[in-house]
């Protein structure tokens, strides 16, 4: 059997991670991955410490600490800049899994079908991890480096996303497909945020998960809609090679193929969602 | 390390590893088996419990985080004087229970949303339950019981005579809804030694095991075929090919190889690349093509092409009847492997008892595994006692031995108590499936829209081992007619071996893939004569007098016209519906579909007799010695309401001794929808009989009045009164026999293969979202003929849970052998998939029937399908030829179609 620790202080995590160990938070992932077999590995449990918890102003922009769950994040009094990641945690598993998994831990366990990786690529988040040696920030884009694998430097531990505010009015959705209402790991789902300036497009951010290892965001249907009009005919600016970044694969849920066409599908009526 | 807490409301300190699982800690520990475990990895709920107020999945909590907070289990909804809460309460009148296995997650679930929304809307409810998954109830009565839980109903109570028909409560409904019902993994002794199996990654291999020694050190024993006595069992006493161990050859992935037996944490701790096996991989014959191929290598050696079995009925002269037919339609149909997915997976324990061996295990067929461990440990049946514990849903799949040998031998070789709970994957890899069928079809009718003539194949994946692969190979070719008269019939059923999970009993033994195939030709039909597709099923419905392909005729209790008469309404208001929704252009069209089926209550074509007793001891206790094993349909409930009314004394008297072989009679297995037909029938006599003797021990008429008091049993018939007392005439016993009456079937398929049939009708409303191919099932509406509705809260429980696993089969559920051994990737219907459901039961009395009472534990889920698929098409004109119908294969055949243009 491994050893167990669960510290209050940062510090003290931080130091244990000098040795090879596996960071526990809600336990959703952790668990399942076990089932059947001794648990011998070393865990470091990060539910106990201060530092980590809760969703705060942080200058211009918004600080989740790792521990923060889908819960959390729903119930929390936030602008419309989050509606669309609010609703990816109201889709994560059932009550059950949103009451203790965390957005950090989605973002460590890095699986391609990761319900909170596009909401959070469209808020252009950053992740700040920490270790014994100091502290790094880095575009949530370059941390997840492919399928269940980060840039998580060996000793390190992520302590918080940060979500950078927007200056102008801002609208944010994301909708997910998946072969059954609840407890469903996504077909593919698209997350999008639009900052709008006199009543057009003045800034957009798109990505989509399932679809590739990595969720990916799309630049040149950014950039198509930069400039248009914030109404019903924002869907027409999508074309399908606007979706090149994506390389969907063919699995138990469905086809790559199909896969293609429902993100276009899924982004078409995000951005008919995302119209006031 | 030392965590305190507080559970239920009082401060508790456990000891133990920090990464325990809540789930663990409270069952082992802490003694609270209420909280049940269904896959360890948060993917179905049954777990849950409140964590600071909070529903959690407790499987995936680690005792670590517990300390210093507050835990809720379901132990603790009712008050300390047993006082129920008015959840629970709800959850009874509603029959919201069935199995149970899940209730204790869904009443945590339901409890957290309840302190937040005490009057919440279904769509509230559905969010708040959504993470927890039942398999039995379909969720209706669930969502009922938790809208109406700030004023339950009012329990239903029924004096003498007034049993038959009455919404009662499950009699075992207490036990389920406080957590106190006992499941294969919950009364395990302290002192037990555990099993854990090694099994085969490869589909189809040979190996040789390296040097046990070192193992065998370790461990109390480590098993292997040798120690098997006779390692071979099997549904047919000519079928006993499975072994229990493999011997040095395996035919599926998930095969059993090696029991590693000891302390429970020294047997998790080796791992399976710890044991020594030297594999042989070999190609594995995959699929129906494969197994029958002409150079196919055998699956079993001794079974010629791969066939397992093959068999047809012949009636008429359908060849030359398909000439002369207005109107024919073909067509072939393709299944998947469909996992049962009860969330109890496998459990149970054994011990030796001098020299009999005692087992205690979820089972669906107490009598049966007494047989085959009797068999498999070269035994005296009578050396083997079968003690049933609570079953966590079967559906078939647990009319197979399962944890059964393993734990008989370890304990009979060690002389120690031996448990085995299978893990969730465990479970899926190693357990039967659905057989995968092709069904090929071909119809022809006359132009008025009379059924002349009709043929069909129906060609199926057995699987490695024959299991309960011939019970299917013969009963598909009776029904594939479907529930419909057709003078000239060719119908064959065929089985062949693959290097795949055996494919075993589920729910309706092959006859849901039939019905997707015939009732496909029945839309195609009517739609080519232009005849509504309701009213073409019900011109040819089979009716009383009619003659079925078997040559049998219909005596009584057909009752699908009336079935399709009830639903009619139904059906024209949901096309007006559908017509004004559609109207309307839109990426979302709408269908409405019919599917109908009929069912051979009982065995085909052989004897399955129940038997029953009632007992009246000198103290006065009334018992109903009940083998009919209640796996969460109502037979506990059923049968007392029978023998409650045939005695003339109330239910609320009874007490119910269950399962266990050393105390019951055999009432057979649960299965074919038998139950309340045929031990039924059984528990109405033992009823009748012991009244016979309480009337002539008081020299009574028939129509006296029966009343019990303590001792006494007071007889009054007329204006004299007898009063017996038991002290001195007691103890009394009634006894009741049935076997329900059928004939073998000849070369032809001639004979009489069943002495009664179920018939149904339903009817699915849809809205299919044509750019992305998924399927929403808006509304289902059930016409059951159950000849006499027992209790009609119970029947609509099984209809409504049947149509759940109809919705599956249609839309989401396809087992793939290592690649969905678990619930996120093998999916089962959520409580925001099943739709409202409306059920009407049709009444058509079945004289040998308990009060006219046939059977519905199958024919809930054959129709549904049927009608998804039927809706989906009249939506979109998409014909399914495989199911299930993903929404990547929708989306294919639409734009196939051009009806789905590309994005």
């Amino acid at each position: 059997m491994g050893d167990y620790l669960r510290p209050a202080r940062l510090e003290e995590a931080l130091e244990a991670l000098a040795r090879p160990c596996t960071v526990l938070a809600g336990g959703t992932d952790f668990f399942p991955a076990r089932v059947g077999h001794a648990i011998d590995e070393n865990i470091l449990d990060i539910s106990n410490i201060g530092a980590l918890r809760g969703i705060s102003r942080k200058g211009d922009g918004w600080r989740l600490g790792a521990t923060v769950t889908w819960s959390e994040l729903a119930a929390a009094d936030l602008p419309p800049l989050f509606d669309g990641l609010k609703q990816a945690a109201r889709e994560v598993g059932g009550r059950q899994i949103q009451n203790a998994g965390t957005l950090a831990g989605n973002l460590c366990n890095a699986s391609p079908a990761a319900d909170g990786v596009p909401p959070l690529l469209a808020l252009d988040a950053e992740v700040e991890l920490a270790s014994c040696g100091g502290q790094r920030r880095l575009a949530l884009s370059q941390f997840i480096t492919g399928n269940r694998r980060t840039a998580l430097a060996p000793g390190e531990l992520l302590v918080a996303i940060h979500v950078p505010g927007t200056a102008r009015e801002t609208r944010s959705a994301f909708v997910k497909l998946g072969a059954r209402r609840y407890l469903v790991i996504s077909i593919v789902m698209a997350a999008a945020t639009l900052e709008i300036a006199d009543g057009r497009v003045a800034a957009a951010r798109i990505a989509v998960g399932a679809c590739s290892a990595v969720a990916q965001r799309l630049p040149l249907l950014e950039a198509a809609l930069v400039g248009a009009p914030v109404d019903a005919r924002l869907a027409d600016r999508i074309e399908p090679v606007q979706l090149a970044p994506l390389a969907p694969i063919d699995d138990v849920r469905a086809s790559s193929g199909y896969r293609r066409d429902a993100a276009l599908v899924l982004l078409r009526r995000l951005l008919t969602e995302v119209v006031p | 390390m030392k965590i305190g807490f507080t559970l239920n409301g009082s401060p508790v300190e456990w000891s133990g590893a920090p990464l325990t699982r809540l789930a663990a800690a409270l069952r082992d520990g802490l003694g609270l088996t209420g909280t049940k475990i269904g896959c360890d990895a948060g993917d179905c709920g049954a777990c849950t419990v409140s964590l600071d107020g909070r529903q959690v999945c407790s499987c995936l909590v680690p005792m670590g985080q517990v300390e210093g907070r507050r835990v809720e289990t379901v132990e603790g909804l009712a008050a300390r004087d047993g006082t129920l809460a008015a959840l629970q309460k709800s959850f009874l009148a509603h029959g919201a229970a069935q199995c149970g296995i899940c209730t204790p997650g869904m009443l945590m679930a339901a409890g957290d949303l309840l302190a937040r929304s005490p009057q919440p809307s279904r769509a509230q409810v559905e969010d708040a339950l959504g993470g927890v998954l039942c398999r039995c109830t379909g969720y209706t009565k669930i969502v009922d019981a938790v809208i109406a839980a700030a004023a339950p109903p009012a329990e239903i109570v029924a004096g003498s005579g007034e049993a038959v028909g009455a919404r009662l409560a499950r009699l075992d409904g207490v036990r389920k809804i406080t957590g106190a019902d006992l499941f294969g993994a919950d009364a395990i002794p302290a002192d037990a030694l555990w099993i854990r199996v090694v099994r085969s990654p490869h589909a189809r291999a040979r190996f040789a095991l390296g040097d046990l020694g070192p193992l065998k050190a370790r461990l109390a024993a480590v098993l292997t075929a040798a120690d098997i006595p006779f390692n071979g069992y099997g549904i047919y006493p000519d079928t006993k090919d499975q072994p229990v161990l493999a011997d040095g050859q395996v035919r599926y992935k998930g095969e059993a190889i090696v029991a590693l037996v000891g302390d429970r944490a020294a047997v998790l701790a080796i791992r399976d690349q710890d044991v020594p096996i030297v594999w042989e991989p070999e190609e594995p014959v995959a699929g129906i093509d494969a197994a029958r191929a002409a150079d196919a290598p055998l699956v079993q050696a001794d079974k010629p092409h791969n066939l397992l079995l093959d068999g047809g009925v012949r009636r008429g002269d359908a060849t030359a009847a398909f000439a002369g037919c207005a109107a024919v339609a073909e067509g072939a149909f393709e299944t998947a492997f469909v996992e049962h997915a009860y969330i109890e997976p496998e459990a149970g324990w054994a011990q030796r008892i001098g020299d009999r061996i005692e087992i205690h295990a979820t089972t669906q067929t107490p009598y049966m595994d007494r047989d085959e461990i009797a068999s498999v440990m070269r035994l005296e049946p009578g050396a083997v006692r079968i003690v049933p514990t609570a079953c966590g849903g079967g559906f078939g799949g647990k009319l197979d031995l399962s944890v059964q040998p393993l734990i008989a031998v370890a304990a009979w070789q060690l002389g120690r108590p031996v448990a085995l709970v299978y893990t969730r994957p465990e479970s899926m890899a190693a357990s039967t499936k659905r057989h995968p069928a092709r069904v090929t079809a071909k119809f022809g009718c006359d132009e008025k829209g009379k059924l002349v003539a009709c043929d069909v194949t129906a060609t199926f994946d057995t699987g490695a081992y024959a299991s309960w692969g011939p019970t299917v190979a013969n009963r598909v070719p009776v029904h594939a007619t479907g529930p419909y008269f057709v003078p000239n019939v060719r119908t064959w059923g065929e089985a062949f071996f693959t290097n795949a999970p055996p494919a075993g009993a589920f729910r309706g033994f092959g006859v849901p893939q039939a019905a997707i195939a015939h009732e496909a030709m029945m839309d195609e039909l009517a739609d080519k004569l232009g005849i509504d597709r309701l009213e073409f099923r019900h011109r040819n419905a089979l009716r009383a007098g009619d003659k079925t392909a078997t040559g049998q005729t219909l005596e009584h209790s057909a009752g699908l016209a009336q079935c399709l008469d009830a639903l009619r309404p139904h059906w024209r208001k949901a096309q007006e519906e559908i017509a004004t929704f559609n109207a309307t252009p839109g990426p979302k069209r709408r269908g409405v579909g019919v599917g109908c089926m009929w069912y051979g209550i009982g065995n085909t074509s052989m004897s399955n007799p129940s038997r029953m007793r009632v007992g009246l001891a000198a103290d006065g206790t009334l018992t109903l010695y009940n083998g009919a094993l209640d796996i969460g349909q109502g037979s506990n409930t059923i049968m007392t309401q029978i023998a409650a009314d045939a005695l003339g004394l109330p239910v609320a008297q009874f007490v119910l001794v269950t399962g266990d072989t050393d105390l019951t009679l055999d009432a057979g297995k649960t299965s074919a929808s038998r139950q309340t037909f045929v031990s039924g029938r059984a528990a109405e006599a033992a009823g009748r009989d012991l009244r016979q003797r309480i009337l002539r021990l008081a020299n009574a008429g028939a129509d006296a009045q029966l009343s019990l008091e303590g001792r006494t049993v007071t007889v009054r018939d007329g204006a004299e009164v007898h009063r017996l007392d038991l002290a001195k005439v007691g103890p009394l016993f009634g006894e009741g026999t049935f076997d329900p009456p059928t004939t073998p079937l000849d070369a032809d398929g001639q004979g009489i293969p069943y002495a009664t049939y179920a018939f149904a009708a339903q009817m699915a409303v849809v809205e299919v979202d044509t750019e992305l191919g998924t399927v929403k099932v808006l509304r289902i509406v059930a016409a059951h003929d159950v000849g006499k509705a027992i209790n009609p809260t119970l029947v609509e429980g099984q209809i409504e849970g049947g149509i759940a696993q109809g919705l599956g089969l249609a839309l989401m559920e396809e087992y793939l052998p290592g690649r969905t051994e678990n619930l996120h990737d093998y999916l089962i219907p959520t409580i925001g998939d099943v739709p409202e459901i409306e059920c009407l039961l049709i009444e058509d009395r079945e004289p040998l029937g308990p009060s006219g009472a046939k059977g519905v534990g199958e024919p809930g889920l054959v129709p549904t399908a049927p009608a998804i698929l039927g809706a989906v098409h009249h939506a979109t004109g998409v014909r399914a030829r495989r199911v299930p119908l993903l929404p990547h294969r929708l989306r294919e055949a639409l734009v196939d179609l051009g009806k789905g243009a590309k994005p």
